[in-house]
């Protein structure tokens, strides 16, 4: 009894647009959502550093450098406050990288799929950014308040992240012949796994309705995907370069673009740890994470050596 | 040799410096102990590639022969390279990197410190600059040096032992010639004598108070200011110029 009306006055809360907060009392299934789902995008961030840090020390200009690193630590950024939005429904950050490193927590499928060129940076700032600000802006109304506090900081820098792709692609495709088949082939192997980016159809969803209802996405998948599209073909055909899908066709009636169904066997398949670099991303980070062991004993040991110090002074 | 040509060697020696550091340091993100580290890693590596840029515009202006920052960065060769030996050791573990690290952070915060009065006036500017970020590099190196040092035996011994490896390379840093005399003698460069001291004394105290010892009797190495590196610096040059290298002319 108590509980139901619990979650009508938390319902009511949602529907008036009032934000949840850490110590309000929320249901279970709200609680475990969001927290699954901050932690993905926590995750994604972190994980996602590495497809773009791989061209670092190999940019081709001291700027395209400094923008690069300037990107990949906002990146690094983000995930630290959404690691810290996710402590605030009481995990700590090891125990959210415990389950990163068992495979327990998922990350956004589209950073297993490797960065073979240079023009590979462009189109993830370009498609890939792009597909998370159209997630991101969304966001920023979320119901749960850590969350979309810390969607409010993103989104300003994630913008700046989307031009700088765009502008990599723009010099590529305005260059010679092989940088702009660089920039072609990037947008090839880029494209469908990008409008993955927004999850499986509505009503394939197992989350979609929950998520609505508690808005904690306010927009569904498909609107967001089809959104993507119109916004990024006119983009495309600013680059002069071809968009991969042999569907794609303006439609005068919903005034938007129809578009190719996404190999949805494939995203299933990376979803469930066998896209390209997988294995790469999460050894690479267990890695980084085990040679980092001494390292962080060591600031623990000498920080309980501070403390016990200052209390004996 | 010309003042034009001494004051052109001269920020190249400061530009490579601090792009090679720089990009040792780039090397690392994504890879750090602890997420904050990466954060401050990248940023670090960020400040010192911005001042290389900056240093890199200026020697090409004064070489006045067509060339820019990215020509100086991506299509000099090895040993027209003038960072110091140090600069470009490999990382190895983060004892290695943050040793590396506090070691070149003391000589740049003296010499930057000294630079600021230079009577050239972009010199004078950069460093006025650079400092400031520098300032805080050096806060963030001698931090770790002490936790390091003190925190556990084994991050003890993981120090020292980067202390004992990296020590031939410190001297090769205070080496002067021809440039430094010339420029020196025209308000424009420092006596690296007067930097040695302090920083000696910097490296001395920090090392002492955290249970680190600087090795004796070690055979130093020099060489960087002409262009006589260790092997590490090819395979960096290699990673670094390769794409540039690979579409020669063409915008990024």
């Amino acid at each position: 009894m108590e509980n139901a009306l619990n979650e009508k006055s938390f319902q009511d809360k949602i529907d008036e647009g009032i934000s949840i907060e850490p110590k309000d009392w929320m249901p279970e299934t709200y609680r475990k959502h969001v927290l699954r789902q901050i932690s993905q995008h926590a995750h994604s961030e972190i994980i996602g550093m590495q497809p773009e840090g791989n061209w670092i020390t190999r940019a081709p200009s001291l700027r395209r450098k400094m923008v690069l690193l300037a990107k990949v630590q906002d990146e690094a950024g983000h995930g630290l406050y959404l690691y810290s939005a996710a402590e605030s429904m009481g995990v700590t950050r090891d125990e959210l990288l415990d389950q990163l490193h068992t495979g327990k927590a998922k990350y956004s499928s589209i950073f297993n799929y490797p960065t073979l060129t240079w023009a590979d940076i462009g189109a993830v700032g370009w498609l890939v950014d792009g597909a998370a600000i159209m997630n991101q802006v969304m966001l920023q109304r979320t119901s749960y308040g850590p969350y979309a506090r810390a969607m409010v900081r993103i989104c300003k820098e994630e913008s700046f992240h989307q031009r700088q792709g765009f502008e990599i692609m723009t010099v590529l495709s305005e260059g010679s012949s092989e940088q702009k088949e660089m920039a072609q082939d990037a947008l090839n192997r880029w494209w469908w796994p990008s409008l993955m980016m927004f999850g499986p159809p509505d009503e394939e969803s197992p989350n979609s309705a929950n998520a609505l209802k508690w808005k904690i996405k306010r927009e569904g998948n498909d609107e967001l995907r089809q959104r993507f599209v119109n916004q990024t073909v006119p983009q495309a055909a600013i680059l002069g370069l071809k968009v991969p899908d042999t569907d794609l066709k303006w439609n005068e009636a919903k005034k938007g673009y129809d578009f190719g169904t996404p190999n949805w066997a494939e995203f299933k398949n990376v979803i469930s740890g066998n896209g390209p670099c997988n294995k790469e991303r999460i050894a690479n980070k267990i890695h980084s994470h085990k040679e980092g062991a001494w390292v962080r004993e060591a600031a623990e040991a000498y920080a309980a050596k501070k403390n016990k110090a200052s209390i004996a002074a | 040799m010309t003042t034009q040509e001494a004051l052109f060697n001269y920020c190249l020696r400061l530009a490579d410096n601090h792009l090679i550091l720089g990009h040792r340091l780039s090397e690392l993100c994504s890879k750090g102990p602890v997420l904050e580290e990466d954060i401050a890693c990248t940023n670090i590596s960020l400040d010192l590639i911005g001042q290389a840029n900056a240093l890199l515009q200026y020697a090409a202006s004064i070489e006045n022969n067509g060339r820019n920052e990215d020509d100086l960065a991506f299509l000099r060769h090895e040993r027209h390279f003038y960072n110091s030996l140090l600069s470009e050791q490999p990382n190895r573990d983060f004892a290695f990197t943050m040793v590396k690290q506090f070691l070149i952070d003391a000589f740049n915060y003296y010499l930057f410190d000294e630079l600021k009065k230079s009577k050239d006036l972009t010199i004078s500017a950069l460093t006025t600059k650079g400092h400031k970020e520098i300032t805080y590099h050096l806060r963030h190196s001698s931090t770790w040096i002490d936790r390091l040092g003190l925190g556990t035996d084994e991050s003890n011994l993981r120090t020292q032992n980067a202390i004992n490896e990296l020590w031939r390379f410190t001297d090769d840093m205070f080496v002067m010639d021809e440039v430094d005399k010339m420029l020196i003698t025209d308000g424009i460069a420092t006596d690296l004598n007067i930097i040695k001291t302090k920083w000696q004394n910097t490296v001395n105290g920090a090392f002492e108070k955290a249970n680190l010892k600087i090795p004796e009797k070690v055979w130093m190495q020099y060489g960087s200011k002409q262009g006589k590196h260790t092997e590490h610096l090819g395979f960096l040059l290699a990673e670094m110029q390769h794409l540039h290298r690979a579409y020669p002319g063409v915008k990024w």
